[in-house]
């Protein structure tokens, strides 16, 4: 086309034409530059507002909770009393149900787990694997609120009458263990309230361990096979020392949710501001406290004490779980360069 | 093989000792599943009828009574949280996705939604009441729907995130290469080919706030009578399911029982659902 003569004579308006594409370009350019900008923008908002959020939490619990450090200074945390006709609080009693009940729940949490992840990774039939997976799953999928009625109405009593006076009379004689197992069996305390959080942490524990057993190498457990090791023997001496930061984040985000479970945990414990040691008696947890009596505390040293508990939870459960997720962080850098 | 050498013997015994105690170890775990559902439906069957769905919550000592008040308040609030968690959720978790795949601030706001995840739901509500309820100095559906949502959110932002990141960065560059600004990418390439992955993190978010009680303790409250003004204190199926749980009177409890009933097979109904009908369609 060039070459055509009349093209010379059309010079100056090609060149125009071009001019205003170049610029209609450069205008859409600049649009969608801008559209991008805004874009930017508005989706960091949205992910700040998570950060906000979380930052809320932690200044709203810390206003809320001043006064009552205030008043008791540190104390706090040691002292056992709590009484609210008094308004004298401490947190001792609820910190202690707390750490009890999620023990508890993890030391019969964790063995469970670990024979569910490994009879998913490694025994079960390959069609059989996804409902199976799926069924423990659905546990965590049960509300909060349906453990604790489950717990009271059928657990409990079962409890009370089969187990824990078979407790009593075995482990219960034993010197110094055996305090732990003595007093009345009521079937709400402290130990069901454990039980009962074991079972809601296994489906959350047993999916991380199950996650990070499938990232092993085929080649790593191939290679003991052929050595002639066991199924046993591979999973002992292969499989776990692979993922051992991946189980240990896995336990650590089981003991996360176990300490921050409220209902139930409520429904069993007992709600009972003593300390004993033994684990049958009732007893009280943080969350069970808030739970219980925060609609109805009506002093502020009683409203701002409960404020103090939430913020201790809180706190604790941020270490646990940022624990959890970088022991779970290592693990997934190592699946990435496997 | 030989059976007779001890050693062989004793790794032979330990193996099956092993696989006999993981195999227990998954027949609890689905007896608890079993149990637990069974419970359900052995004390809540009989409290099911038509009823439940059309009459209120009765007084104390009061005979019938359904839970009209407590379904609908619940699904108010539910929906409410639903959708305004999921335009949030989404959009945060596109940034991370898109823009936080390596600077700092991304990393912390990963971080943060992973801890958020499993904070306590309790302390949510706390948080919740301090903020808005001790401010308007009245409980609220309002308020109950935020406590939701911020419980919601997380789970939102968590799998948009990691659905948009299993998406190949040659479909991008394609798109990219046709000349389209990064928004157009982001949403019409890049979100919609994980559709259904991110439909399936709503729904797990939906199940997960569908059961929760205690965020509502202090937020919602309870509301004996139909309301449907979510300014107002607000009947709720887990906070009457609590109340009545632990009433003394059998008319209660019974209702109790088939409330959980009626919010468990949901949960789990939704559950389910997520991970049937969804996930086949998400790239591997």
């Amino acid at each position: 086309m060039s070459a055509h003569p009349s093209v010379a004579l059309d010079k100056p308006a090609s060149a125009a034409i071009a001019d205003q594409q170049q610029a209609a370009l450069s205008k859409t350019m600049r649009n969608q530059r801008m559209q991008d900008f805004f874009f930017h923008k508005i989706t960091f908002l949205f992910a700040a507002s998570v950060l906000l959020a979380l930052v809320g939490i932690i200044i709203s619990l810390a206003i809320g909770a001043a006064p009552a450090f205030k008043e008791f200074g540190l104390s706090f945390i040691s002292t056992v009393e709590w009484d609210p006709v008094e308004d004298k609080f401490g947190a001792l009693i609820a910190i202690w149900g707390t750490l009890a009940t999620s023990l508890i729940a993890l030391a019969v949490a964790f063995p469970i787990s670990f024979g569910i992840a490994l009879f998913l990774t490694e025994i079960c039939p390959v069609w059989l694997r996804r409902p199976m997976g799926t069924a423990v799953e659905l546990l965590a999928g049960v509300p909060s609120i349906i453990y604790g009625m489950w717990g009271l109405f059928v657990f409990a009593p079962l409890f009370a009458d089969h187990v824990q006076p078979l407790l009593k009379s075995t482990i219960g004689q034993l010197p110094v263990i055996g305090q732990l197992f003595q007093g009345p069996t009521m079937g709400i305390g402290i130990l069901t309230a454990g039980l009962i959080l074991a079972v809601m942490i296994i489906p959350f524990i047993s999916s991380v361990m199950r996650d990070v057993f499938e990232i092993v190498p085929t080649v790593l457990k191939e290679s003991a096979y052929g050595l002639g090791c066991t199924k046993w023997e591979v999973v002992r001496k292969v499989v776990l020392p692979y993922t051992r930061n991946g189980v240990v984040g896995g336990v650590m985000l089981g003991l996360g949710r176990a300490l921050g479970e409220t209902m139930a945990v409520t429904f069993v414990i007992g709600n009972a501001h003593e300390l004993s040691w033994s684990l049958f008696s009732a007893g009280n947890s943080i969350s069970s406290t808030l739970a219980n009596e925060f609609a109805e505390a009506a002093s502020p040293l009683h409203v701002s004490s409960l404020f103090a508990l939430a913020l201790i939870l809180f706190a604790i459960t941020f270490v646990v779980l940022s624990a959890a997720k970088l022991m779970l962080a290592g693990m997934s850098r190592k699946e990435g360069t496997k | 093989m030989n059976t007779r050498n001890p050693v062989y013997r004793k790794r032979l015994l330990a193996h099956r000792i092993g696989i006999v105690l993981s195999v227990g170890a998954m027949a609890i775990g689905l007896a608890m599943l079993a149990w637990i559902l069974w419970t359900l439906l052995a004390n809540g069957f009989g409290a099911l009828s038509l009823n439940m769905f059309t009459g209120d919550t009765p007084a104390p000592g009061s005979e019938g009574g359904g839970l009209r008040n407590a379904i609908v308040g619940s699904l108010m609030m539910v929906g409410l949280s639903t959708l305004v968690s999921t335009p949030i959720g989404i959009l945060a978790g596109i940034y991370l996705a898109e823009y936080g795949e390596t600077n700092r601030f991304g990393q912390i706001t990963r971080f943060v939604t992973d801890i958020m995840l499993s904070a306590p739901s309790i302390v949510i509500g706390l948080f919740v009441y301090a903020l808005y309820v001790a401010n308007v100095k009245h409980f609220s559906g309002y308020a109950g729907t935020i406590a939701l949502s911020l419980i919601a959110i997380p789970v939102v932002v968590r799998t948009t995130d990691n659905m948009l990141r299993l998406v190949p960065n040659s479909l991008l560059e394609a798109a990219f290469a046709l000349g389209a600004p990064r928004w157009k990418v982001a949403m019409l390439v890049r979100l919609r080919a994980v559709k259904a992955g991110v439909i399936t993190g709503v729904l797990l978010a939906l199940a997960r706030i569908s059961g929760e009680t205690a965020p509502l303790l202090f937020t919602a409250l309870n509301n004996q009578f139909f309301s449907s003004d979510m300014n107002a204190p607000m009947a709720n199926l887990p906070v009457v399911i609590y109340q009545f749980a632990m009433s003394p009177y059998d008319d209660w409890r019974s209702l109790a029982w088939g409330g959980a009933l009626l919010v468990t097979f949901t949960v789990l109904f939704l559950n389910i659902l997520s991970r049937t009908v969804f996930t086949q369609k998400t790239p591997r």
